[in-house]
């Protein structure tokens, strides 16, 4: 009884949600099978943003809103892809050309990332207590910075962007609204292996198909079973993200990662002790930067459309939600966490925008209700959590 | 002597000023500068910056307390924002023949329009700004320590939600309720008919002819109103620093233990404050709304809470301390350099494009500056400000 009792009390967030999610789903009848598909793509293009935010948290810089930062680089690399189409001059099959143009994007976008997160981290050190704040704040602002590049700057000389049919507006300056990104989608979620014997390409993913009974047209009175489509099982990005796993498990084994984790237990003692606690706070933040390029770049090339001045504002919210939902709080996180969260809050999500429409019969509410989620939930669970630990600090006087 | 002592204490004057807002006071001047020489009409743009000033003036001065008690600044005055807006539709929703669908209401055009309609609005917003505030600045009591950060989720959930209410809102007055669909409140709500410019309009002076209704002349003209309005809630504020409780508040903030040694409940003095705040909020936006022309609903009032903070800690303010003085300086040059930065960048690109020394192709990106240089400007200033705070306080 005490064991399920802590269970329940360590597990409370996501409890939560996920009875919402559920009790969602049963108010507006939706199957199973209906939302597995959405939530599974939604997961799988997500996660790696959120795996990026574990490392600062453990550093105790807390929850890194600069990751908006981050995001940007990741675009700025998707951007100067989908300007040269490098990919598509070496390699002749498209599939392959994909996964090139991808590959430069990450590389373009990592000596930006780490730029910007030197940057931060500097910024973060002279704010220390507040990195939160600052962090939110700091994405604002530098959405200023980054408009004044695309919209100002970018095709004139400094920035020679060229390509007037995608990416540049047709006046030649300053980059459009929406780009297709022809060069790089579905790079990864399709992985190519080759071409089977019909000449179709053979991608690493696995059709997701359920079993649907429906009334058989050919005998009226019966019913038959059909098998539908419902979506693709990206096995190469799932692979993706369990090396990003594997890869931060092993990152807090080095010396370098334990000298994170005592710079977050304790940043005096770990002073006293001989760790540079402003050398492992920047550290921290690089890495979660160039994390999220990435993780922007891969969820980019799912939705195969970026919004050039909006799709990185709502990244912090949405990814920093998703890893509280999990269970994670401003002060402890783990991949379990983030793998949890992004679960459970795509779920969330997903439940709402479908069982909105149909519980308050209108069809615009389901996306202000989404929106009106994903804060009520970084509130709602910060508030928890701050309760909680009041409640701690009072049962246990020392 | 006299002359000596006066100089003395102007220098003294021109230092605390400080060099930063100074530096503001030079480039608006050159602005202004520039303004003239490119041949707009000063007289009129002097006119729209006190107009803008005293807009926006009262959501400046919602943000002075919190900071004087502690709890930082203010990211969620939103919630009051969206308390003023539903009292405005509530006062328009009189007209409807039945108000909300409720068959033993009547209407009561009358009461909805001029200076009825806008005294109504303020019976209706402030005590219920006056809840919710209450219950926000509970919250803010529970999560000690980051009140700006859960600040600024309530004021984006308030946004959200109130999206979602405001299409379910069950009104019936037609110049409300979506042309098509016929649920829900409309995104943009005119109030040509009901009290626009009532503040602006009373006692002002304008040194110019007027044509029509609605439309101001080329030259100078004092939005008298609406200055007294605002004028005279900083004088509020600034007698109420000086009562008992106003003295209380200060000192909560500015050395809690201390406060609490003497007698002094901070967590009520913080809880007052976010109430204050919330109230003045919700009179600000009907005071923005009736110099706008229109209420601006679902994700309009969202970034609502920037401009003003920026415009506070542009006045001298830090995280620790503010003044109406801030409130003051800070408004008025904060509104003015946005006012006067668009018509100066948009004659010169115009100048620069007719006499071919800059390509048509740049015109309309050169078109985005001002906007760019608000984000960055409003942005970098909090920026600054949490950045200097952190530094004194280690």
């Amino acid at each position: 009884m005490n064991r399920v009792k802590s269970f329940l009390r360590n597990n409370l967030v996501p409890l939560i949600f996920f009875g919402i999610s559920g009790i969602l789903m049963v108010l507006a009848d939706l199957k199973v099978r209906n939302v597995s598909a959405d939530v599974m793509e939604r997961v799988f293009r997500n996660l790696f943003l959120v795996l990026s935010l574990i490392i600062p948290i453990v550093a105790g810089l807390g929850l890194n809103f600069g990751i908006v930062l981050g995001a940007m680089a990741g675009q700025i690399g998707l951007m100067i892809v989908q300007d040269g189409q490098t990919g598509s001059m070496i390699f002749e099959s498209e599939a392959v050309a994909r996964v090139a143009n991808l590959v430069v994007a990450v590389i373009c976008s990592i000596p930006i990332a780490m730029l910007l997160g030197y940057l931060t981290g500097l910024l973060f050190n002279r704010t220390r207590g507040r990195e939160m704040i600052t962090g939110i704040i700091l994405g604002f602002f530098a959405n200023g910075i980054y408009q004044f590049l695309f919209l100002v700057l970018a095709g004139t000389v400094l920035m020679p962007f060229s390509d007037t049919k995608n990416v540049v507006l047709p006046q030649g300056i300053g980059i459009r609204v929406t780009i297709n990104l022809t060069s790089v989608e579905k790079a990864l979620d399709e992985f190519p292996l080759g071409e089977r014997a019909d000449g179709r390409p053979r991608t690493a993913s696995i059709p997701l198909n359920f079993e649907v009974e429906e009334a058989d047209p050919n005998k009226p009175g019966e019913t038959r079973v059909r098998k539908v489509h419902y979506g693709l099982i990206p096995i190469a990005t799932i692979l993706v993200n369990v090396l990003l796993c594997i890869g931060l498990w092993w990152f807090f084994r080095t010396r370098l990662g334990q000298h994170l984790r005592a710079v977050g237990q304790d940043a005096h003692v770990a002073e006293i002790a001989g760790i540079a606690v402003n050398r492992c706070r920047i550290i921290a933040i690089i890495l979660s930067m160039v994390l999220a390029g990435i993780g922007q770049i891969i969820f980019l090339q799912n939705m195969r459309v970026m919004n050039t001045f909006q799709q990185h504002e709502q990244v912090g919210f949405y990814a920093i939600a998703a890893l509280l939902v999990g269970g994670a709080t401003t002060r402890r996180a783990t991949i379990g966490n983030a793998i949890a969260g992004t679960f459970l809050f795509h779920l969330l999500i997903v439940a709402v925008a479908l069982a909105a429409p149909i519980l308050l019969h209108n069809a615009q509410v389901g996306e202000y209700l989404r929106e009106f989620t994903v804060y009520a939930i970084i509130g709602f669970t910060l508030a928890i959590h701050a309760w909680k630990a009041r409640s701690k600090s009072i049962s246990t006087p020392d | 002597m006299i002359v000596a002592q006066l100089r003395e204490r102007l220098r003294e004057g021109a230092i605390s000023f400080g060099y930063a807002r100074w530096t503001i006071v030079g480039f608006l001047l050159l602005l202004w500068i520039s303004a003239g020489l490119l041949g707009l009409s000063l007289g009129r743009l002097f006119g729209d910056c006190l107009v803008r000033s005293g807009m926006n003036g009262v959501l400046v001065l919602a943000l002075l307390l919190p900071v004087r008690a502690g709890n930082g600044l203010n990211f969620g005055i939103p919630l009051g924002i969206v308390c003023g807006l539903l009292a405005g539709v509530f006062v328009m929703e009189l007209n409807a023949t039945h108000p909300f669908g409720v068959e033993a209401f009547e209407a009561h055009a009358d009461l909805s329009k001029g200076w009825s309609g806008f005294t109504l609005a303020h019976l209706i917003a402030l005590p219920l700004a006056a809840v919710v505030g209450w219950g926000y600045g509970w919250l803010l009591e529970r999560v000690r320590g980051q009140e700006m950060m859960v600040g600024i989720y309530v004021g984006f959930g308030a946004i959200a939600g109130m999206c979602v209410l405001w299409l379910k809102l069950p009104v019936t007055y037609e110049e409300l309720i979506w042309p098509i669909g016929g649920e829900g409140v409309r995104n943009t709500i005119l109030i040509d008919d009901y009290y626009k410019w009532i503040l602006d309009g009373w006692m002002d002076i304008d040194f110019g002819e007027s044509g029509r209704k609605f439309q101001r002349s080329e030259a100078f003209f004092i939005p008298t109103g609406l200055l007294i309005y605002w004028l005279g809630a900083c004088g509020l504020i600034a007698m109420f620093l000086r009562t008992r409780s106003g003295i209380a508040m200060s000192a909560a903030g500015e050395s809690p233990a201390y406060a609490r040694s003497i007698g002094i409940s901070v967590s009520k003095m913080r809880i007052r404050s976010t109430v204050i705040s919330t109230v003045l909020a919700a009179a600000g936006i009907l005071v923005y709304t009736q110099s706008y022309g229109f209420y601006q609903l679902y994700k309009a009032p969202l970034w609502m809470a920037f401009p003003a903070v920026a415009a506070l800690l542009l006045g001298g303010a830090s995280l620790r301390n503010a003044t109406i003085f801030h409130v003051i300086v800070g408004t008025v040059l904060f509104q003015s350099l946005l006012t006067t930065s668009l018509p100066v960048v948009n004659k010169l690109v115009y100048l620069l494009q007719q006499n071919e020394i800059v390509d048509v192709r740049y015109s309309s990106s050169l078109g985005n500056i001002p906007e760019i240089a608000r984000l960055i400007i409003q942005n970098g200033v909090i920026l600054y400000a949490l950045s200097r705070v952190a530094r004194d306080s280690r």
